[in-house]
């Protein structure tokens, strides 16, 4: 698939810009993605191609302003949903109740 | 001036992570404490402290350096490195000559079992986009110079295939053990955006 993801070669991104003593996760909600990244891969059954695809269906606006674990959160969703497992329903009546209580 | 500390309002995605966590726990899909102990592998355990062990063990060893020259993926498994995102290794051998460095253009594809998880930069559109294009130019941004006469290669990742750098021993190190050449081998060396000292670990 030719898309925003074949990033190889394209101009203007800016520098590389490396961070020192870096750490594996920048946010406990990082932590979090890639815990459910192993789980989900064991029970929903997906595989790692599909799992890139989804995350290459990105808009590419979208794809290139969000961090590597937004696109890992997309792949969930996308995936989920698609089994049927979380709904895009589900999903977002649950978050709007998370968001109510935090308040 | 330290700025005082002031809880930043959750991120749309962090609530998303937890609302989709909430969820498959209540379906009784996930069991979030079984597998804390994966995220505590790859936050704690596994990392370029793998690789460079393994690096070390190349320059010290020839017999060894033949065999993961030859077949990565059993040669790192010696150490018990293997598994996910490492099932397909190919190490590839800095020279005098010759500079090799590791890209994955198309995603952020890296190799878990010796590095750990990939630093940002790796995973960024910067880096990816220019790793193949203007590798020089990459490797002056992390403060590599390379002589003109070295020929640049850089290979880029496949979904299954992983690449290992085996960065030059640093001159001086004759005397140094395994276990001291090891604390010289960083991270970037085995990407290949840098090179190793002989003195800084």
């Amino acid at each position: 698939m030719n898309g925003i993801h074949d990033l190889g070669g394209m101009h203007g991104l800016g520098p590389i810009s490396p961070e020192k003593n870096e750490p594996v996760f920048h946010e406990e909600w990082e932590k979090r993605a890639f815990r459910l990244f192993a789980s989900t891969f064991v029970f929903a059954g997906y595989t790692i191609d599909e799992f890139r695809h989804a995350i290459e269906k990105l808009e590419p606006a979208h794809y290139l302003e969000s961090s590597y674990y937004e696109h890992w959160l997309h792949a969930f969703e996308e995936t989920l949903s698609k089994r049927g497992i979380v709904t895009r329903e589900e999903l977002d009546a649950r978050v709007a109740k998370l968001k109510k209580e935090d308040h | 001036m330290p700025k005082p500390h002031i809880a930043a309002p959750e991120s749309d995605a962090a609530i998303r992570v937890r609302a989709l966590e909430s969820i498959l726990a209540e379906k009784g899909l996930i069991d979030p404490k079984a597998i804390d102990a994966l995220v505590d592998t790859y936050e704690n355990k596994v990392g370029p402290r793998n690789g460079a062990k393994v690096v070390a063990r190349a320059w010290v060893d020839p017999a060894y350096k033949e065999r993961l020259l030859k077949d990565a993926t059993a040669a790192i498994k010696e150490f018990g490195f293997s598994g996910l995102q490492g099932e397909d290794m190919v190490v590839v051998e800095n020279t005098p000559e010759v500079h090799n460095l590791v890209v994955c253009t198309l995603c952020s594809c890296y190799p878990w079992p010796t590095l750990g998880l990939p630093p940002v930069w790796y995973k960024a559109a910067p880096y990816r986009a220019r790793a193949m294009s203007d590798p020089r130019g990459v490797l002056q941004e992390f403060g590599t110079e390379l002589d003109e006469k070295v020929e640049v290669r850089t290979w880029d990742t496949t979904a299954e295939l992983r690449y290992l750098v085996l960065p030059e021993r640093p001159a001086g190190t004759e005397k140094l053990s395994e276990d001291e050449l090891a604390a010289l081998v960083t991270r970037d060396s085995m990407i290949g955006v840098a090179k190793v000292n002989s003195s800084a670990a």
